[in-house]
């Protein structure tokens, strides 16, 4: 009695049920505003904050210049202070002067020229200065550090090129590489598209999902004969497109607007954000398939994906100087492996043992999510 | 002949969700094919578990439903291909249009490409959706988006079709029309499942399943059902007035199984062999003729009759005076717009003291505009409002102080225990001391709260929860009762309670608003308006109303086929 279409009969089925489910979609996202305000607006927010807003650099920071011994030397030497562009100079004869003020962060550090300073520098040893910072704030105390030694190193070069005076011993010299600006607007940018992308591939899908379930649509779906790897592939394929022409939106912006150096191959970093968003788009969808409810999904998407791609990724905070069991845990979040790998592309260039190893570590822990997200999702309602 | 096999087989089937008491408690039952069978039960009583057991979106934990011949566990596949399903909220994409939402769901049953502009053709014709192929989904009115729905399911002619509550929030004339829809479907061979709290929709079914509680109380054609009350239901007429004592002094008599006010009239059920007691052969006086019995006449005679006349709830109120003053709650040309669109057009009623009032029509009308008006909880953009007096623009918490409001939608706090529900809604009223003990304590004792004072209120079984509900807006005794709503998907003797208790609290002098979507209940008010489309059509008793509308065909007619032709009359005048 039943008939039995034959395999190509059922494979075209099959091919026009998705190529409808992905039309649905793609509908859905030009029509919803929240689809474009997370896709689009959203990241273009953020990009901006990075890109204008925050910045790591310490201009102007403000210091207490101790001269414990004055001279003409001394006084050269914080005449090289004060010219400085880092650094808003109040000078005192004590450090005892800015004490109160460095508790109560009205300077961020106090460098002090000490009394051996004539007598080393002139004796030709290394004369150093002695810096004391507020370590509760390590990111500002490291740069007040750095810099007073780059302007002591600087100011030392300059009365060498004077003729003034013997050179003193060698001494050592930072060099950044790869951004000698050191502006951190350079690596915040390519940082904040692993951001984006997480917040249309999980964030996104995850409310897209439960919102079918929240409509009953998903229920009316389940009823025909569409099958439910179906659903979940006629669901992130568009999500997937979007993911990448968010990114892409965000790249032409960081290069074009804000001057950001692109160094690596475009194939490069297609390559990574397409596999980064595997686990993205796996996560949103296990998400989903678990709440069944858009103020759940989001609460969740944003304390699991959002959140640690932020705070676990080394896109704000060094890893290697968190605590060594959030060490552990920073290795299941996908952005640790993509953003450093977006920052060499940006700034370095195609470096791909490095890339080969984060795709690979991004399609394990996207497998783990899909298997778990497929294993969830059936066609059943409970 | 195929015919002959069910097209279901329901075989002890149990299903059952944490611990609550089972969804299904070992159902069994048959659905034929060529037939409307209808699955009739108020909320929670199981009908949407046992359709998505059907569709094979659900499992049973025990027993097995076969469908079509498959078992919906082993060959969900096979059943899917082959029946259509509305869901409750008719499964549409409201952000695509019409004819996407058609063209979706064809690719997604397979209709083949050479079939589909006949097929789109005739449903579009079948719905009357032609005209509208290119509205969103989101943009239709209820009974369109129910048509759509509808046309979704039939698009590959399933062989059995599952309607989840097809007509909830559907004003009468779309459900009308549905449901010739789905007759001519019957003729085809389809079989049809729709489920229904309405006992009027069970009455037309050609079979029901009748299910309460999870449990299967009746199984068969409606007709059989309604047989057991045959000849025991009678309608009192020519009670001049005081109609509601009436009937209280009626339900409090041992023979009388149940009563329901009925326009002018009284209807009771009464126990086998006996007849309305209290009635002489005074000409002028009430007279007892036996009716046609109805579903829900039946229903609640095989729940084993309605509760007793009494209300302890109006037995301690405080009677007002009723004078002949001013009306306790009068609007007056109100007027709500949201943007261009207009809820509530010129309203303009008002309710003497110690009489019910009914805003009645289809969800979406405006009822629920009005009614937030009438509370101060929604700014008129023109007319005015009065409750007891105070004008609702600028003496609204004066106003809110007199009346006792209970919303739509269960409105208690779900966290909070019964106890703790009582005491937010007494302190809320301004109520203290002793007085506030006085007046917990005595809802209760009338509500039967005692064992469940602990239990959150979100986890009571629906009918209690609309009895918090009501509690909680009567602990002040206001002089206005606001209820929207408040019986909808309650099974019946609920409601009979429900309304003992309005009834009491109305002889007392309390001055009730209500809006429902139940047409038999309009019958409960003294006065009704008919709301569609935000004006108001008809105003008058519900006795008024249904006379406005006798015609030769239509010599008795109910409240919807009142309802019904009130309405075209309204839209043909407008058309002229």
């Amino acid at each position: 009695m039943t008939e039995h279409p034959s395999h190509t009969e059922r494979r075209s089925a099959r091919i026009r049920r998705f190529a409808a489910l992905v039309r649905k979609e793609s509908y859905q996202i030009v029509r919803d505003p929240s689809s474009i305000l997370i896709a689009f607006v959203l990241p273009l927010i953020l990009l901006f904050l990075f890109g204008y807003g925050v910045s790591l650099d310490t201009t102007q920071t403000r210091i207490g210049l101790v001269i414990e011994q004055e001279a003409p030397l001394t006084r050269d030497l914080a005449a090289g202070f004060q010219a400085s562009r880092y650094f808003k100079v109040t000078v005192g004869r004590d450090r005892r002067e800015f004490e109160d003020d460095l508790v109560l962060g009205r300077v961020r550090g106090i460098v002090v020229i000490p009394t051996g300073f004539m007598a080393d520098y002139a004796a030709g040893r290394h004369p150093s200065l002695q810096v004391l910072v507020d370590g509760s704030d390590p990111n500002t105390a490291n740069f007040v550090q750095n810099y007073a030694q780059a302007t002591l190193a600087n100011w030392t070069r300059q009365r060498l090129s004077d003729g003034a005076g013997r050179p003193p011993a060698i001494t050592a010299e930072q060099r950044f590489w790869f951004n000698p600006e050191l502006t951190s607007r350079n690596f915040l940018v390519p940082g904040s598209i692993a951001i984006v992308m997480t917040l249309v591939g999980t964030l996104l899908t995850s409310l897209v999902v439960a919102r079918e379930w929240e409509r009953g649509t998903m229920e009316a779906m389940m009823a025909t004969p569409v099958s439910a790897a179906e659903l979940l592939a006629g669901k992130l394929l568009p999500y997937f497109l979007l993911g990448l022409t968010s990114m892409t939106l965000c790249v032409l912006l960081a290069v074009f607007l804000f001057g950001v150096p692109f160094r690596g191959s475009v194939a490069a970093l297609y390559a990574l954000s397409a596999t980064f968003l595997m686990p993205a788009l796996g996560q949103g969808l296990l998400i989903s398939a678990a709440t069944k409810n858009q103020f759940l999904a989001s609460q969740l998407a944003l304390i699991s994906a959002f959140l640690p791609a932020f705070l676990l990724s080394g896109f704000l905070f060094e890893i290697n100087s968190m605590p060594t069991v959030i060490q552990w845990i920073t290795l299941i979040v996908p952005a640790r492996y993509l953003i450093p790998s977006l920052q060499t592309v940006f700034l370095a260039g195609d470096i791909w043992p490095m890339f080969t190893r984060a795709i690979a570590v991004m399609l394990l822990i996207g497998g783990v999510f899909f298997a778990l997200a497929a294993r969830s999702t059936r066609k059943r309602i409970a | 002949m195929s015919d002959a096999a069910p097209f279901v087989r329901i075989v002890d089937v149990l299903k059952r969700f944490g611990n609550a008491p089972p969804a299904l408690d070992h159902v069994a039952g048959e659905i034929l094919g060529g037939r409307i069978t209808g699955l009739v039960g108020p909320d929670g009583a199981g009908k949407t578990t046992l359709i998505r057991l059907m569709t094979g979106l659900m499992v049973p934990d025990a027993g097995k439903v076969e469908v079509l011949g498959f078992d919906t566990v082993t060959n969900a596949a096979d059943i899917q291909a082959s029946i259509g399903y509305m869901p409750q909220r008719f499964g549409l994409y409201e952000d695509l249009s019409v004819q996407e939402n058609l063209d979706l769901y064809a690719d997604l049953r397979g209709l083949p490409l050479p079939e589909r502009v006949a097929t789109f053709d005739e449903l579009l014709e079948f719905t009357d959706l032609k005209r509208f192929t290119a509205r969103l989904a989101g943009k239709l009115s209820g009974g369109m988006k129910q048509k759509l729905g509808l046309a979704c399911a039939l698009l590959r002619k399933p062989r059995l079709l599952l309607l989840d509550e097809p007509g909830v929030g559907v004003d009468p004339i779309s459900r009308r029309d549905l449901w010739k829809m789905v007759e001519n479907l019957t003729a085809e061979g389809i079989g049809v499942v729709w489920s229904t709290a309405y006992l009027d929709e069970a009455e037309a079914c050609d079979s029901v399943l009748l299910l309460n509680e999870g449990k299967l109380l009746f199984s068969g054609c409606p007709a059989e059902l309604t047989a057991r009350v045959a000849g025991r239901v009678f309608k009192v007429s020519g009670i001049a007035h005081g109609r509601r004592q009436k009937l209280a002094r009626y339900l409090d008599e041992e023979n009388v199984v149940d009563g329901v006010i009925q326009g002018e009239a009284i209807r009771l059920v009464m126990r086998p062999d006996t007849k309305p007691p209290g009635l002489n052969d005074n000409p002028h006086g009430p007279s007892a003729a036996t009716t046609a019995p109805r579903f829900e006449d039946a229903f609640i005679d095989m729940l084993g009759g309605g509760p007793g006349g009494r209300s302890k709830l109006a037995e301690t109120q405080t009677p007002f005076v009723i004078e002949n003053g001013r009306p306790v709650i009068e609007a007056r040309g109100l007027t709500k717009r949201f943007g261009d669109f207009t809820a509530a057009d010129a309203i303009t009623f008002d309710i003497p003291r110690g009489q019910i009032f009914g805003l009645l029509g289809p969800n979406g009308a405006g009822k629920s505009t009005t009614f937030k008006m009438l509370c101060g909880l929604l700014k008129p953009s023109a007319g005015e409002g009065r409750v007891a007096g105070f004008d609702l623009r600028r003496d609204a918490a004066e106003a809110r102080n007199r009346l006792g409001y209970m919303a739509q939608k269960f409105s208690l706090y779900g966290d909070l225990s019964v106890a703790q529900n009582l005491s937010f809604f007494a302190g809320v009223y301004g109520l203290s001391g002793a007085r506030k003990r006085e007046r917990i304590q005595l809802m209760i004792d009338i509500f039967g709260f005692g064992r469940l004072l602990d239990m959150s209120a979100k986890d009571l079984p629906l009918g209690l929860k609309q009895r918090l509900a009501l509690a909680c807006a009567v602990l002040h005794e206001p002089e206005a009762l606001f209820l929207d709503e408040p019986t909808s998907g309650v099974d019946p003797i609920t409601r009979r309670e429900f309304w003992t208790h309005i009834n009491g609290l109305v002889e007392k002098g309390v001055t009730v608003l209500v809006t429902t979507h139940f047409m038999d209940e309009a019958e409960y008010c003294d006065r009704i308006s008919l709301i569609y489309r935000g004006r108001s059509i008809a105003l008058g008793s519900p006795d008024e109303l249904k006379a406005q509308v006798v015609s030769a065909e239509l010599p008795d007619p109910t409240m919807e086929d009142a309802f019904v032709a009130l309405v075209q009359g309204s839209e043909e005048k407008e058309a002229a």
